[in-house]
């Protein structure tokens, strides 16, 4: 303080840069923390909810996914809990109709944004099928067999 | 005298009823029964209870008539295209009698056997016999190693090359693996006919039957009962599940 008191021109100059180096240091660190955890911004599905609490199912999707594709191919269990066709129907993007054409779209957003690579979409289809709806009679016997 | 004849009656009355009622119990759970096993919940697996089979009539199947094939296109979004590295889940053949010149039109497709030989070779186990009796690939479980395409003798089974784009939500298809027909499992779960059976009965050619071979009151089991039908192959002892007759 004795110096600056002694030089006053220096210290106020040194004053304002200290000033504008805080102020540039807090603009990159904030910049950079922007970059770093922002969360993708993803659409809002179809509906009020999602088929379970969102927490559960950002972290148990995979495996809810994976225990009914088993059920489906192999048992023939087709119910629609946690069906990916049913994912699908809800999630679809507005912009492109699909949950995984463009980086904004659900599935692509999220994994993109954890490093997940995603090989789903290579056989099953990101857009919902034409609506079938549910109330379509189901023939009482299977396959015509009567 | 006249009161005993009577009461003798009346027992045999009695006896008569109580008959009708334990028949009638027993009958009762019997169809029971046939209802359980004639429709399944969404959340209950496929049994061995019912086994899906088809009966294709070479006699009323038209040449060039072609509409089995356009159908199973279109159900399972393939292209449609009959090059050696596009998909065919079925196939209309003709086959010609060498000696007489006689040439029969017929349907070719997986055989849905009892022992299929592509699930015996499969070495991941993605070629997979459901309990019902239908034969499919899991492609989650497919390498792509083709070794089904070389046990499968009806030439059955098709090898995906490119990626594919636009696939139908009930039919995911992909790159690497490996394909054949499934007898539309997407429609029979919903009870439906399969897309082949339904077209060739829209055409009014009614060539093909589909249904329950363990039901024997099911039109393709009082069919074969009736009629004299083949498996192709039969020699291999594979226990199809696609019979044809006049053949």
């Amino acid at each position: 303080m004795a110096i600056m008191a002694n030089l006053p021109v220096l210290g106020k100059w040194f004053r304002i840069f200290a000033c504008l180096g805080a102020m540039a240091f807090t603009a990159i660190a904030s910049t950079q923390a922007v970059a770093g955890v922002d969360l993708p911004k993803l659409e809002h599905g179809k509906g009020d909810q999602c088929v379970d609490d969102v927490a559960f199912i950002r972290r148990h999707h995979p495996d809810l996914l994976k225990h009914h594709r088993d059920e489906t191919v192999r048992l023939g269990i087709r119910t629609t809990k946690y069906s990916l066709k049913k994912c699908v129907e809800c999630h679809a993007g507005s912009k492109t109709g699909s949950v995984a054409s463009s980086e904004e779209d659900f599935c692509v957003a999220c994994h993109r944004y954890a490093g997940a690579k995603l090989d789903c979409w290579d056989c099953h289809a990101t857009k919902p099928g034409k609506q079938v709806p549910d109330a379509k009679p189901v023939l009482p016997q299977h396959g015509g067999s009567k | 005298m006249s009161d005993s004849v009577n009461s003798k009656q009346e027992d045999r009355r009695d006896f008569l009823k109580a008959g009708g009622l334990v028949a009638g119990i027993t009958l009762a759970p019997g169809l029971l029964f046939y209802g359980v096993a004639q429709s399944r919940a969404p959340e209950e697996g496929v049994s061995s209870r019912q086994r899906w089979g088809m009966l294709i009539d070479t006699t009323k199947c038209a040449d060039g008539c072609n509409d089995c094939v356009t159908a199973c296109n279109t159900e399972n979004g393939l292209s449609g295209k009959t090059g050696p590295q596009d998909s065919q889940w079925i196939r209309k053949l003709n086959v010609k009698d060498l000696h007489t010149g006689y040439v029969q039109s017929l349907p070719m497709m997986c055989q849905h056997c009892e022992n299929p030989p592509c699930v015996d070779v499969c070495p991941t186990g993605a070629s997979t016999k459901r309990a019902d009796g239908i034969v499919l690939v899991d492609r989650h479980a497919c390498i792509g190693c083709r070794y089904c395409m070389m046990a499968c003798p009806y030439k059955a089974r098709s090898f995906v090359h490119e990626p594919l784009h636009d696939q139908k939500p009930d039919v995911p298809r992909g790159k690497g693996c490996v394909e054949s027909c499934t007898f539309c499992v997407q429609r029979v779960d919903k009870g439906e006919q399969p897309a082949c059976v339904e077209a060739c009965d829209a055409k009014g050619h009614k060539a093909m039957v589909f249904g329950d071979l363990k039901d024997p009151q099911s039109a393709i089991s009082r069919a074969l009962k009736s009629t004299d039908s083949v498996e192709v192959r039969a020699d291999l002892a594979l226990g199809t599940g696609v019979r044809y007759q006049g053949i």
